[in-house]
């Protein structure tokens, strides 16, 4: 499995679902996964093997042993020599090579991203050349030129993962590089994963893919953990905070949010707003917000880590994703895990799979405020949806969707193509 | 002899417009005509018309062979009454053929009979007052919408003087009895109680179309064969559904009422007739008591009244339409308005558009139960609040109620007195014929009877011409005890 981001470093969504998958997947007992990764830091759950591609050599060098063991974050010496026997050119003319014969990684999302993904692919020819494997599964774009190169070098079925599009950043105006990355991938792919049938939808009809290959593989949550299940929410009787909770960016939509909070604050000024989270378009928001003269009742705390994060959902009243386009959205799903009714746009992803949520366009801001006075005024409105939204989504785990990704896997590894109309659920 | 008492429910809900929270306050007016049209018409051309067209036939053509029982909420009435006037031609024809019966239901076809009993009282006597006015006979047996019943509802409308009522033949309430006796109330035995047979309904109303079904396709003799087989004794098959089952749920194309036409041939063949409920209740004697604690509907599989008042925001929507406070006032107001619009919120459609039991469940305009429940919830929200700023939040209802009590008596005095002076007027005009009326007027007074000591007397007489309104409500408000004060507000346009 290729990946760009594992859990305990996270730097957006994907690290959470890749943790998801490989969890769900290892839970079967049967299924052994290797997760390559650009830069490990060494303190990864050990479910699943975990090789660190700055440490996979691509050019012939003869460290010392005791040296190298010191030196490993991840995989074992052994893999190490094993890879060495296997490196298929001579990539000594390549900038960057530190002493053991290996390209590093900065990890994370530098400058020089589409260097890191192509220096990542020619590591995964040494990977697939060296290890033994059935299949090859790649996590979002940057790592779908080395789930290709894996494939062209073993054989092997490529299954790879759309957990977001370009065209979902972008709002339609695609990086064409990053296009042809993932035209790429998907066309060479057997089976595509995609997180809603909203991304399957993108794929088939903006990247031209058979739909027969193409399934909606949704996300999930992992249960709470007891520490913050005891959060105890620290709300006033008399006031009610509705939250928006992501990158204040234009693919979440946070003007929405403001029309909407103005109008619920025309009629009622007891219900305070709340932008958590940073991004290109805080400045903008703080200043329309302003405009409007609700600033009073806006509050911009900025990013949120960890537990910040639940303490924000706990103590709401409501929480909003007004997203333009959202692939997934796993947001919601955690505000419900505590108990807080969300309200999400019908472009989400996540909607799909969600009953006990209100959805709504997210240009109508009409719809959106009624929605929101509603979930503050009645608590009857506010009990059903938190109640019936902790049971809903208590229902939804990673072990479903791994028995789901074994079904595919199995189509794949059993007779070498997919084919969505033979996949059961 | 078996009889077979064939009964349909003629209803359509009131669809309310997309009603936004900031529209509080300022839009009183809560309806989607367009939609409200267009259902109409569209119910009535594929169902309620030709429908109603092969009931003529079969009336036409086997005369007292064939009986069938039909009733209108009023709700519907009225929408029929703007829409589609050829349906209620029709029912007038069928009227004349004297093979139908038309019953009483509550005016709203809401849920005022588990909410309040007062105004459950008072839609009923409005809803047999109308179908008195239409078809010329006051209803004796009474459904109450979505048959809900319990011994409560059965005790509330045996006082009212009905003979039967419609009940849902429920399955956990009747255990091993059968549907097809007539039973009697449990706390008043002279309440017949007419049990659906939900099976041979459902047959007609939701399977028959179904070519899945193992009985597809339906024949009139297969089905009046069912019935010749029951047991002997078991004499009463009440079949009842929306009439809107055929041709809306049952496709005309499925010939659905080709079937419905071919059960009288197939019945006389076999011995069985046809009945209205209020001759299987003259006829059949009730077997027993039949106890019912918890209210059963025809909704559903569970035939409860989950899908109705099933999670806690049909249940606070309920709370609040039927707050003791609010429909007191609703009750003692003279606002029309106010009383059709109460009417038309109470529809129980308004509440099967929030329920969660089936996510597929049609809910009108709405695509979710939260978007129903808000939507709702913003128009209710307006409509309390013109309910509460018709009396100050000070005055009982028990205390508006007697007001009322002396406004409407002072009307009746007002009446006699009216109607006194313009005898006398009359009388007085015979003896001094060339005399203006002005002289006459001093006289007046003085001969009329008891409460009109005090009778109004220079300008009473003036106006005796105009017609008479019930005086307006700041008589009330002042608590006016004299009659001084009623003239004078009389110029005001009564409410």
């Amino acid at each position: 499995m290729f990946g760009w981001e594992f859990p305990p470093k996270i730097y957006g969504g994907l690290a959470v679902a890749s943790y998801g998958i490989t969890k769900g997947l290892s839970l079967q007992g049967d299924v052994q996964t290797t997760f390559c990764m650009p830069r490990p830091t060494g303190e990864e759950e050990n479910f699943l093997k975990i090789i660190n591609m700055s440490q996979v050599p691509i050019a012939w060098r003869e460290p010392n042993y005791d040296n190298l063991c010191s030196r490993l974050v991840g995989h074992s010496a052994d893999d190490y020599y094993r890879f060495r026997n296997h490196i298929y050119a001579d990539f000594n003319y390549m900038q960057g090579l530190d002493d053991l014969g290996c390209m590093g990684f900065a990890g994370g999302y530098p400058g020089n991203l589409h260097d890191e993904i192509n220096n990542f692919s020619i590591i995964a020819g040494v990977l697939a050349r060296s290890e033994e494997f059935d299949l090859i599964h790649a996590h979002d774009w940057l790592t779908y030129p080395a789930g290709v190169h894996a494939k062209m070098v073993s054989g092997k079925p490529l299954c790879i993962h759309v957990h977001a599009t370009d065209f979902d950043r972008s709002r339609g105006k695609v990086n064409p590089t990053v296009y042809s990355i993932e035209k790429n991938g998907m066309d060479h792919a057997d089976c595509i994963m995609c997180v809603s049938e909203l991304t399957r939808q993108t794929v088939i009809h903006q990247y031209h893919q058979d739909p027969r290959k193409c399934v909606a593989m949704h996300n999930a949550v992992y249960p709470l953990s007891e520490e913050i299940r005891s959060i105890v929410p620290n709300k006033k009787p008399d006031e009610k905070v509705v939250t928006f909770l992501g990158r204040i960016t234009m693919q979440k939509g946070p003007e929405y949010f403001i029309e909407a909070a103005k109008r619920v604050l025309d009629r009622s000024r007891n219900i305070r707003f709340c932008f958590a989270g940073s991004g290109d378009m805080m400045q903008a928001m703080i200043e329309l917000a302003a405009t409007y003269g609700i600033a009073d009742r806006c509050h911009f705390p900025g990013f949120q880590r960890g537990r910040q994060v639940y303490e924000c959902y706990k103590n709401s009243d409501v929480f909003v994703m007004p997203s333009v386009s959202e692939p997934f959205g796993i947001a919601p799903l955690e505000a419900m895990q505590c108990g807080c009714p969300s309200i999400i746009s019908k472009q989400s992803g996540c909607g799909e799979i969600l009953t006990n949520v209100i959805k709504v366009d997210y240009w109508d801001i009409d719809a959106m405020a009624d929605a929101i006075y509603s979930i503050c005024t009645h608590d009857a409105l506010y009990k059903y949806l938190s109640e019936e939204g902790l049971k809903e989504v208590d229902q939804i785990t990673w072990e479903k969707v791994g028995l789901r990704i074994r079904s595919c896997y199995d189509q794949l590894v059993g007779r070498g193509w997919f084919d969505v109309n033979d996949y059961r659920p | 002899m078996k009889t077979i008492c064939m009964y349909f429910e003629i209803h359509m809900p009131n669809h309310l417009k997309r009603y936004r929270f900031f529209d509080i306050g300022t839009d009183h007016y809560y309806y989607d005509d367009y939609e409200n049209e267009r259902a109409t018409v569209e119910v009535a051309e594929r169902s309620f018309i030709p429908s109603l067209q092969a009931m003529l036939e079969m009336a036409r053509t086997y005369g007292k062979d064939f009986k069938v029982a039909l009733s209108i909420s009023g709700v519907a009435l009225e929408l029929i009454e703007q829409y589609a006037t050829s349906v209620l031609d029709l029912l007038q024809q069928l009227n004349e053929t004297g093979c139908v019966e038309f019953l009483a239901e509550p005016y709203s076809h809401g849920l005022a009979s588990l909410g309040s009993t007062e105004s459950f009282v008072d839609e009923v006597k409005r809803q047999s007052k109308r179908m008195k006015q239409l078809f010329g006979k006051t209803p004796k047996v009474i459904r109450n919408s979505s048959l809900i019943y319990n011994d409560e509802i059965g005790a509330t409308v045996a006082e009212m003087g009905f003979k039967g009522i419609m009940v849902e033949g429920a399955k956990h309430i009747l255990g091993w009895k059968s549907p097809h006796y007539v039973y009697s109330c449990a706390h008043d035995n002279r309440l017949a109680l007419l049990l659906r047979d939900y099976k041979l309904s459902d047959d007609i109303s939701l399977r028959f179309s179904n070519t899945s079904w193992s009985e597809y396709p339906l024949m009139a003799d297969k089905y009046v064969g069912w019935i010749a087989d029951m047991p002997a004794g078991e004499d009463v098959i009440n079949i009842y559904m929306d009439l809107s089952a055929l041709g809306l749920y049952q496709p005309l194309e499925s010939h659905v009422l080709d079937f419905i036409k071919a059960l009288p041939a197939e019945a006389q063949k076999r011995g069985i007739g046809f009945a209205t409920p209020s001759e299987v209740i003259a006829a059949n004697k009730p077997v027993g008591p039949l106890e019912m604690l918890h209210p059963v509907s025809w909704n559903d599989e569970e035939r409860d009244t989950s899908s109705l008042l099933g999670n806690c925001m049909q249940r606070e929507t309920f709370n609040k339409l039927y707050d003791e406070k609010i429909v007191g006032r609703i009750l003692a107001c003279r606002d029309r308005r106010i009383k059709q619009d109460w009417d038309r919120l109470q529809a129980s459609d308004n509440f099967r558009f929030m329920t969660t039991k089936d996510v597929n469940a049609y809910r009108g305009i709405y695509e979710s139960p939260y978007d129903a429940f808000t939507n709702y919830m913003n128009i209710l929200g307006d409509f309390l609040k013109r309910v509460k700023d018709l009396f100050p939040d000070t005055v009982e209802n028990d205390e508006l109620n007697s007001l009322y009590t002396q406004i409407t008596n002072l009307d009746k005095d007002l009446e006699v007195k009216t109607k006194e002076i313009a005898r006398l007027r009359a009388r007085l005009e015979k003896y001094e014929p060339k005399e203006e009326a002005a002289p006459a007027v001093e006289e007046s007074p003085a001969p009329a009877p008891a409460p009109a000591k005090k009778a109004p007397a220079k300008r009473a007489a003036a106006k005796v011409a105009e017609p008479e309104e019930a005086p307006a409500k700041k008589t009330a408000g002042k608590k006016a005890t004299s009659a001084k004060k009623a003239p004078a507000a009389k110029k005001k346009p009564a409410e």
